[in-house]
C-alpha cells in the first residue's frame, strides 16, 4: 500500500484499542445510502514509481522542444541550480504556513528577507508575503485601493489598455460583484504609450485609483512620472504594475513622480520561478507604510522572544480571514510561499549586479532580435516608444499562420496580438531574454525569412 | 544572522551571471538611480545560509505534523521531480497547445479522476488555492442565480464552525453572511437552518466531515431544505481526505465543491503555498466553470477559453492556474490508483480514531466524545486551562520541545482551548504512540509545575515570540543603516 506504514499487527492492535472489529466499522456514522462501493475505473489502477516515471517521462518528452521567443508576462530566465536544490529541501518544501513561529523560524526569516528585497526593489516601505500571481495581485491591489481611499465614494478605477489583457480580465472577474467601475484608458497608436492627455477629461471627478503599468504589455515604457503625479493631484490612489526584474534598471515605483506610488504589484515569476505552462508563479505587493493595514495576505514581522533574542512571526493577523472572517481584507489563506523561497534565493545569488546584468542582456537581446527581424521584408516595429524586453512587430502576413509555421520549424515565435487587440491584427509580441545567443537570434531570423517567403509563394 | 548582514561590497556569485553589458535605449529619466538592497554574497554563502535556515523549520519530512484541517501527509519526492522535468517545467504558457500535448493529457486525466472521486459532472483545475476555489464556487452560484434573473438572493448561510475563508469569500462575491449554530453533538442545527432559509438564500457553504471533525449525518435533509428554498450547496473540500473513495460530495447533493490538492492529493504546502483548488460542479453549474479547462477532441487536447465557454465566470489568474502543483497531484493520483485512494480514507480514519481513544484514556477530554472521529477530532483543554492555567497554547508550545508539531489550536472557535488533531494515513502507530505519550507527560508537567509549560519551548531556535510587539512596533524589512560588523 503506497505510503501507508501499518502492519497487520498494528492494525489489529489499533482496532482492538478502539473497540471495533474492522476499519469499515469506523464509517458507521455515514448514512448507508450515501456510501459507494469503490471507485470506478475512471480512476486508473495504481502504478509503482518506476511506472509513473516512465509515463511522465513520455509525456514530458514531446513537450516544449522548441526555441522560445515568447514573453508577454512570463519570462524564460536562467535559474541557478542552487535555487531549486535548496527550495525543495524537505524542510522548506513540506512545511506548513508558519503558524507555530518557534518551529518555523526558517520559513519566517526567508519571507522577512524576501519582504526586504521586494520592498527595496520597488522603493516602497513594506511588502506582503505573496499572492497567487500577477493578475490576481492586481485585482487585490484594486480592492485594497478602494479600502484605503475612504474619501472616494465612486469606486472608479482607471485602467490603461496597455495593461496585460489577461490581468484586466482577471481584475474584472474578481471584483465583479463589488460595485466597482473599471474604465479603460486608450494608448497612442504611434508610441504604444498610454495617452496622458486623455486623463484631462477625468479631472475634478472622483476617481479612486489609477493603474500604471511599467513596462506595459507592449514592452513600451510609460510616462510613469506624469501618470503618478496626475493620480496624486487628483486624489486618486496610484497602483503600479511592474516586472520586478525590470526594476533592476528602471526607476522603482516608490520614486515615480513627486511622491511615488501608493501600491506596487506584479508577477514575481522572472525571479527564479520556472515557466511551467503558467504556474505556480507568485504575485507580489508592496505599499507605503500608511497603507499597511489594508494590505492583503500574510505579513512577517521581526520581534523578540522570551530571552530578548530577535525572531520572526506572522503579524497584523487581525487583517486576515482566520481572525476577521467576513470583514477580512481578502479571503486569501494559502499563498505561493515556496515560490517566494525560490525568489529569495535567486535574488541573493544574483545580487543587484546580477539582476541588472540579466535585465540588460534581455533588453539588448530583444533589441538585437528586433533589428534582425525588422531587416526582413514584411516586418516592422509597431511602436516607436522606448522598450524593455517585449517588442510588438507588425507583419504583412497573417500573424497566426506565421506563428504556426514557425512552430513547425521548432521556434515559438511570439504572442499573437489579434485576439486582445483587434487593431493589431497582424502583430506579434516577441522577447529574447539573456538565455538567447546570437545563433538563436539568427535561427529565428532565418526561419522567419523562410516562412514569409513561403507564405509569399503560397 | 540575515543574508544582508553577510554582504560585502564587491563580492558576487559571478558564475551565475551573464556578461556585463550596458542596456541600450532606456531614457535617462526612467533609469534607476540607486541599487536595491540585495546582498553581495558568494554562491556558497547563499547555499549555506538558506540550508541553515531550512534546518530551523519543522516539516513533514522531519517531524509528525498533525495540524487539523491541513492534511499534512507525506509528499512523495517523485511527484516533485516529475513536475520539474524540462518539457513540463520549461514550457511557456503561451506556447501553442500542440507543444503541450503531454501536459494537456495529464491535465485532462486529472479532471476525469477528480470528477469520479467527487461525483461531480465537471471539473475545472483553474483556481490557484482553496480560497480561490471557494471564490470560483460562490461566483458560479451567483452567476447561476443571475442567469435565472433571480436577483433577490442576497444571503449565504455559513455554520459558525466554518473556516474563516468561507465568510470572507461570500463577502467577496457580494453576499451577506448568515451564521447558523452547531449543536452540541457536532451536527448543524436543522431547526436553525429551516428558520434561516428563504427566498433571500443564495446558498450554503458546508464542510463535510465538518470542521468539528464529525460527519454531518443529516446532509441529505440539509440539501433538500436548501434546494427547496431555491439555494445551492457549496462544499468546502478541506476534509476530503476523510472520505476519499467512500462517499462523494456529488452524491450528498452538493452543487459545487472545491478540493485542496495540497491537502488530499499530497502536493507540498511549501511553507504557505502554492496550493491548487480545483472546483467540481453539478450539471446546472457546468456553463459557469472558470477557465481554462482541457477538452479532448479526437486524440488531441486543447485549452478551452472564453470563446468556447461564453457563460464562464472567467479566468482567475493570468495563465492556466498552478500547473506545477496539478502535475504533482496527478502523479500522486497515478501512484495511489483507485484502491490506494480508498485506503487513504481508511487509514486516516483509523489513525484519528486510535489517537482519540488513547488520548481519552490518557485523561483528556474530547469535544464530541459520543461521536466517531473522521480523519480528525477535537480535544479540549478547558479543564487544564481552568485548573492549572495550562492553555492550549502552552500545550502546543511544549509539544514542540518533544519534537512534535502542534495540532491546530483555537480552531474551530466554538470549542474552548481546543486542539484539532489530524494525523493522516501516512503516520505509523509508533509515531502516534509517541505523540500520545508526550501529551500525557505534558499533562503531568502541568499538574506538577505549570511554569514548565509557560516557558516552552526551550529547545528550538527561538523561545516564545512576542506577538504583541511584532504588531505594535512593526519591523517588516531590514534597513541598511542597521549594518553591521
Amino acid at each position: 500500500m503506497p505510503f501507508i506504514p501499518h502492519t497487520e499487527q498494528d492494525e489489529k492492535e489499533m482496532l482492538a484499542a478502539i473497540g471495533v472489529n474492522s476499519i469499515e466499522d469506523l464509517f458507521d456514522e455515514i448514512p448507508a445510502e450515501l456510501r459507494i462501493d469503490g471507485l470506478s475505473d475512471a480512476v486508473p489502477a495504481g502504478l509503482n514509481e518506476m511506472g509513473v516515471a516512465r509515463l511522465m517521462g513520455e509525456c514530458a518528452a514531446g513537450d516544449a522542444t522548441g526555441l522560445n521567443f515568447i514573453g508577454a508576462g512570463a519570462y524564460e530566465h536562467h535559474i541557478p541550480q542552487a535555487v531549486w536544490d535548496i527550495t525543495t529541501r524537505g524542510e522548506f518544501y513540506s512545511a506548513y504556513t508558519p503558524y507555530q513561529a518557534e518551529a518555523s523560524q526558517g520559513t519566517l526569516q526567508v519571507v522577512y528577507e524576501y519582504q526586504t528585497m521586494m520592498a527595496s526593489l520597488n522603493a516602497l516601505d513594506v511588502s506582503n508575503a505573496s499572492l497567487y500571481d500577477g493578475a490576481s495581485a492586481l485585482a487585490e491591489a484594486v480592492l485594497m485601493a478602494v479600502r484605503a481611499h475612504r474619501k472616494s465614494k465612486s469606486k472608479r478605477i482607471l485602467m490603461p489598455s496597455t495593461v496585460h489583457p489577461a490581468y484586466r480580465t482577471v481584475v474584472k472577474n474578481i471584483v465583479r460583484n463589488q460595485g466597482l467601475t473599471i474604465e479603460e484608458l486608450p494608448y497612442c497608436a504611434e508610441s504604444g504609450k498610454t495617452l496622458v492627455a486623455e486623463l484631462a477629461k477625468y479631472e475634478g471627478e472622483d476617481i479612486t485609483a489609477l493603474v500604471i503599468p511599467q513596462p506595459n504589455f507592449f514592452g513600451v515604457l510609460e510616462d510613469v512620472n506624469a501618470l503618478t503625479d496626475w493620480a496624486a493631484n487628483n486624489n486618486a490612489i496610484s497602483i503600479a504594475v511592474v516586472n520586478p526584474m525590470a526594476l533592476a534598471l528602471l526607476t522603482p515605483p516608490g520614486e515615480w513622480g513627486e511622491a511615488g506610488v501608493d501600491i506596487a504589484c506584479g508577477e514575481g515569476q522572472s525571479l527564479g520561478v520556472p515557466l511551467s505552462s503558467g504556474g505556480p508563479y507568485y504575485g507580489f505587493m508592496c505599499c507605503k507604510q500608511k497603507h499597511v493595514r489594508q494590505l492583503p495576505g500574510r505579513i512577517i514581522g521581526r520581534t523578540v522572544d522570551l530571552d530578548g533574542k530577535p525572531g520572526f512571526a506572522l503579524t497584523l493577523q487581525a487583517r486576515e480571514q482566520h481572525i476577521r472572517r467576513s470583514k477580512a481584507t481578502s479571503n486569501i489563506c494559502t499563498n505561493q510561499g515556496l515560490m517566494v523561497t525560490a525568489s529569495t534565493i535567486y535574488m541573493s545569488l544574483m545580487g543587484a549586479e546580477g539582476l541588472a546584468r540579466v535585465a540588460s542582456q534581455s533588453v539588448n537581446n530583444t533589441q538585437a532580435l528586433t533589428e534582425k527581424l525588422c531587416a526582413l521584408d514584411g516586418v516592422e516595429q509597431a511602436f516607436s516608444g522606448a522598450g524593455f524586453h517585449d517588442r510588438v512587430l507588425r507583419l504583412t502576413k497573417p500573424a497566426a499562420g506565421v506563428l504556426e509555421a514557425l512552430t513547425d520549424q521548432g521556434i515559438y515565435g511570439g504572442y499573437a496580438m489579434a485576439e486582445q487587440y483587434p487593431e493589431l491584427a497582424d502583430c506579434i509580441s516577441v522577447c529574447a531574454t539573456e538565455t538567447k545567443t546570437e545563433a538563436d537570434l539568427n535561427a529565428y531570423a532565418s526561419a522567419l525569412a523562410a516562412v514569409l517567403a513561403d507564405v509569399e509563394a503560397a | 544572522m540575515l543574508i544582508f548582514e553577510q554582504s560585502r561590497s564587491g563580492r558576487k556569485a559571478v558564475g551565475q551571471m551573464p556578461a556585463k553589458v550596458e542596456a541600450t535605449g532606456i531614457p535617462a529619466a526612467l533609469q534607476r538611480k540607486s541599487a536595491p538592497t540585495l546582498p553581495a554574497v558568494s554562491e556558497m554563502q547563499v547555499v549555506r545560509h538558506y540550508t541553515r535556515l531550512s534546518q530551523k523549520n519543522f516539516s513533514i519530512d522531519t517531524q509528525f505534523y498533525p495540524l487539523g484541517s491541513c492534511t499534512m501527509k507525506y509528499n512523495p519526492r517523485i511527484c516533485n521531480s516529475m513536475a520539474l522535468l524540462p518539457g513540463l517545467a520549461g514550457r511557456h504558457p503561451y506556447a501553442p497547445d500542440s507543444s503541450g500535448q503531454g501536459l494537456l493529457a495529464c491535465m485532462y486525466d486529472l479532471q476525469e479522476i477528480l470528477k469520479e472521486v467527487t461525483g461531480m459532472c465537471g471539473v475545472s483545475l483553474a483556481p490557484a488555492a482553496g480560497a480561490q476555489g471557494e471564490f470560483a464556487g460562490m461566483a458560479m452560484i451567483r452567476a447561476y442565480h443571475d442567469a435565472n434573473g433571480d436577483d433577490g438572493r442576497t444571503e449565504v448561510i455559513v455554520p459558525d464552525a466554518a473556516h474563516g475563508t468561507n465568510p470572507a469569500t461570500a463577502v467577496m462575491c457580494g453576499y451577506k453572511v448568515k451564521e447558523i449554530p452547531t449543536r452540541s453533538d457536532g451536527d448543524i442545527d436543522i431547526d436553525a437552518l429551516k428558520a434561516a432559509v428563504g427566498p433571500q438564500t443564495a446558498g450554503i457553504m458546508l464542510t463535510n466531515p465538518s470542521t468539528v471533525g464529525v460527519f454531518e449525518r443529516r446532509i441529505k435533509e440539509i440539501a433538500r431544505i436548501v434546494h427547496d428554498a431555491g439555494g445551492l450547496l457549496y462544499y468546502d473540500g478541506a476534509n476530503l481526505n476523510a472520505i476519499l473513495g467512500k462517499v462523494r460530495p456529488g452524491d450528498m447533493g452538493f452543487d459545487v465543491i472545491h478540493m485542496n490538492l495540497h491537502k488530499t492529493f499530497s502536493t507540498p504546502h511549501g511553507g504557505g503555498g502554492p496550493g491548487a483548488g480545483p472546483v467540481g460542479v453539478s450539471e446546472r453549474l457546468m456553463p459557469f466553470m472558470p477557465i481554462p479547462t482541457v477538452a479532448k477532441e479526437g486524440d488531441k487536447f486543447r485549452w478551452l477559453t472564453e470563446k468556447d465557454c461564453p457563460q464562464t465566470i472567467g479566468r482567475l489568474s493570468a495563465f492556466s492556474g498552478n500547473i506545477g502543483v496539478l502535475l504533482r497531484a496527478y502523479v500522486y493520483a497515478r501512484l495511489l490508483g483507485r484502491e490506494g485512494m480508498e485506503r487513504v480514507a481508511e487509514y486516516a480514519t483509523l489513525n484519528a480514531n486510535y489517537m482519540m481513544v488513547m488520548l481519552k484514556k490518557a485523561g483528556f477530554e474530547m469535544a464530541y466524545p459520543e461521536r466517531r472521529a473522521t480523519h480528525e477530532f477535537i480535544l479540549t483543554l478547558k479543564k487544564e486551562a481552568k485548573e492549572q492555567n495550562a492553555t492550549a497554547m502552552d500545550f502546543a508550545k511544549r509539544l514542540l520541545d518533544y519534537g512534535f508539531h502542534a495540532p491546530t489550536t483555537y480552531f474551530p472557535l466554538l470549542v474552548p482551548e481546543c486542539f484539532l488533531i489530524e494525523p493522516t494515513e501516512t503516520e505509523a502507530k509508533s509515531e502516534l504512540d509517541g505523540f500520545i505519550d508526550a501529551m500525557a507527560r505534558i499533562k503531568a508537567e502541568a499538574e506538577e509545575n505549570v511554569d514548565q509549560l509557560k516557558g516552552a519551548p526551550y529547545t528550538l531556535p527561538s523561545r516564545r515570540l512576542d506577538d504583541v510587539r511584532a504588531a505594535r512596533e512593526l519591523d517588516l524589512t531590514w534597513k541598511p543603516e542597521e549594518t553591521n560588523v
